[in-house]
């Protein structure tokens, strides 16, 4: 489906662009922050696999849920979340998502049904597997999204929440972005099967597996997963093969990967991708190269909102370790 | 007033609840067809069906983490621990997921869900099926922690537990799912963080909670017959704590012995009397003592259990050291 063939096929596609190049621009910045000592902690770059948060979540609508690691950029983005208080959530302020309670693992917006966020690798599948079991409680027709590492696909949770939703048939989509590597564990040392989506057969629910370099081709497949769970039909377990260009965290220089290999994966860079795909059916250069300085503008501008913002009030140290009884 | 069993006030307390508000489910092992391994909720699956009541298949960790994705979106759910002890492989949603959702979220997801099911030592089940876990919870902010000892506590306490909007970690004693007490007629709830004198004294008080009270109190009656006059103070609340209950009792008295059924090292009973000695300091005439299961794996031979937990006569012998 690389190229798009009617103008509104297009036109979609570069609606999809311009949420992976502002993924992309804000990533970069993030990085750019993170060496000046502005942003602490862990920071985990989605950089090489924006056509699998963006092409996904394109395929929910507003009542559905997205569950996210503690590579949660790229997600946020791609489910609208407002880049500012993205940015100023990095820097610790308390204009962030979460006042600067959480930082780049644990971005959290209800309006919007992002549901984190979750540091401990494979922990949050089960808590997926509870989104998607209280909307099978209430009957709301919502699917729930889980996005994790296939280094995930080895710990208890997984199996756990796998075969939990699966005997109880929950409306839930499974996607394992594989990007190879577990930290600095490649996949053929950590995992006894090549692709994750194999595993379905132990739980008896549906699989797919697909490569994550062309966002239109993700999205017609999760569709495909996310209309069977809204029918009732359970999960489905998707292996989604991608890449990421950085390391780990901004702490690791990946020295287990060679320079060909990611030179290798870049050919297929799937912003690259999109941007050939849009420059063939008739965009012109230009109007791409205006369009990436208005994100460039926006993340710029999200970047000194972060600068600006202030620090959260220390009074507020103890503010939400409860919730309140009302 | 009704005399109900301990089980039986758990189960008036979750099917009240239960009728009441229909975003409240029990979920957990043996909870349904079964009836509760203990059988705390007998006859529930009958009330309330299979929806309400469901059976897990033996995956602590993940019926914990989807209960407490449940509670992300506005359920209530009560997951039952079939014991304790198998809540240590669902002890990374407990800590990671549960108790800190709300603060991670800054607000915008308070996790209202109870952990419940039978906990404590004895019975012979050796190392890995008795033990308690109040201290190890009780050290988690984000997680409030309750240990009821009497039928009465066991349904005031559950009710706010599941009405609270907070993770609660809810320990009963096998033990004393069989024992009985007076249960007042009609609805009741008890507050968390209150503490309950179980029996008035002036010349030294022990704080405990739970099973141990059942050495405790018998102990109290015996040393009353030789003219020593102990207080009885049960925490019931371990977290959040009473302090101001404890600080009273103890400026009454003015000797302490604290009676846990947990082992001594970093066990709650350490901070009840780090709290002591900074607030009541000039009050104290004697130093703070502790009772404790000793410091090892709870063994398996019934000599060996005995004398590895506290007792009566460990305790008489304690108060009339502290009295002299």
């Amino acid at each position: 489906m690389s190229q798009p063939k009617t103008k509104k096929e297009t036109e979609d596609l570069l609606e999809l662009y311009r949420q992976m190049l502002l993924i992309r621009r804000f990533e970069e910045a993030s990085a750019k922050a993170y060496s000046m000592g502005k942003i602490g902690g862990f920071c985990h770059l989605y950089i090489g696999q924006e056509a699998v948060g963006v092409g996904a979540i394109s395929a929910l609508e507003q009542k559905d849920y997205i569950v996210s690691t503690y590579r949660d950029h790229g997600h946020a983005l791609a489910r609208g979340l407002e880049p500012k208080s993205l940015m100023a959530e990095l820097y610790g302020k308390k204009t962030g998502i979460v006042s600067g309670n959480g930082g780049s693992m644990h971005f959290f917006d209800k309006k919007k049904n992002f549901m984190g966020g979750h540091g401990i690798v494979g922990g949050h599948i089960s808590l997926a597997a509870g989104i998607a079991y209280a909307s099978k409680y209430r009957g709301d027709g919502a699917v729930t999204l889980c996005f994790f590492g296939e280094g995930a696909a080895n710990i208890g949770s997984f199996h756990e929440g796998m075969n939990l939703a699966a005997i109880w048939k929950l409306p839930l989509v499974m996607i394992c972005e594989n990007n190879h590597y577990a930290m600095g564990t490649p996949e053929y040392r950590a995992l006894s099967v090549k692709d994750v989506s194999v595993r379905a057969a132990a739980y008896d629910i549906a699989r797919d597996h697909i490569e994550g370099d062309e966002v239109r081709k993700v999205r017609e497949h999760v569709r495909v997963a996310v209309e069977r769970a809204r029918r009732g039909e359970g999960p489905t377990l998707m292996e989604i093969s991608t890449y990421r260009f950085r390391g780990h965290s901004m702490s690791d220089p990946a020295k287990y990967r060679t320079k060909e290999e990611l030179d290798k994966y870049k050919q297929g860079d799937p912003l690259i991708k999109a941007e050939k795909d849009l420059l063939s059916s008739g965009w012109a250069q230009e109007e791409l190269t205006k369009m990436d300085e208005i994100i460039l503008k926006t993340v710029e501008e999200s970047v000194d909102f972060a600068e600006k913002s202030e620090e959260p009030p220390l009074g507020w140290l103890y503010k939400h370790v409860y919730a309140e009884n009302v | 007033m009704a005399v109900l069993t301990y089980r039986e006030a758990l189960n008036r307390a979750m099917t009240e609840e239960m009728e009441k508000d229909p975003n409240i489910f029990l979920m957990g092992e043996e909870v349904g067809h079964y009836e509760g391994a203990y059988k705390v909720s007998q006859g529930m699956l009958a009330k309330f069906g299979e929806k309400r009541i469901i059976d897990t298949p033996i995956s602590e960790n993940g019926f914990a983490g989807v209960g407490i994705g449940a509670a992300m979106v506005g359920l209530r759910p009560i997951i039952e621990f079939m014991t304790w002890n198998f809540s240590l492989v669902a002890i990374d949603q407990i800590i990671n997921s549960a108790a800190k959702m709300n603060y991670m979220s800054a607000g915008q997801f308070p996790i209202p869900i109870v952990f419940r099911g039978a906990g404590g030592a004895g019975g012979r089940l050796a190392a890995q099926h008795s033990q308690s876990f109040e201290s190890w919870y009780a050290h988690i902010p984000g997680l409030k922690v309750l240990a009821p000892y009497t039928p009465s506590d066991a349904y005031g306490l559950l009710k706010t537990s599941i009405r609270d909007n907070n993770p609660t970690i809810f320990i009963e004693s096998e033990v004393l799912y069989g024992s009985k007490g007076e249960v007042p007629e009609g609805e009741f709830l008890i507050p968390m963080g209150k503490s309950d004198i179980k029996r008035e004294g002036t010349q030294l008080t022990i704080i405990s909670w739970s099973r141990a009270l059942m050495y405790v109190l018998p102990a109290a009656e015996k040393l009353a017959k030789e003219g020593i006059s102990v207080e009885v103070l049960d925490l019931r609340s371990i977290r959040p704590l009473d302090e101001e209950g404890i600080l009273t009792s103890v400026r009454k008295t003015n000797k302490v012995l604290i009676v846990e059924e947990g082992w001594n090292v970093a066990g709650f009973g350490a901070q009840v009397a780090y709290l002591i000695q900074k607030e009541a300091f000039d009050y104290l005439d004697s130093p703070i003592e502790r009772i404790t299961q000793e410091d090892v794996p709870m063994p398996y031979a019934a000599n060996l259990e005995r004398s590895s937990l506290p007792s009566e006569e460990k305790i008489i012998k304690k108060v009339r050291e502290m009295i002299k």
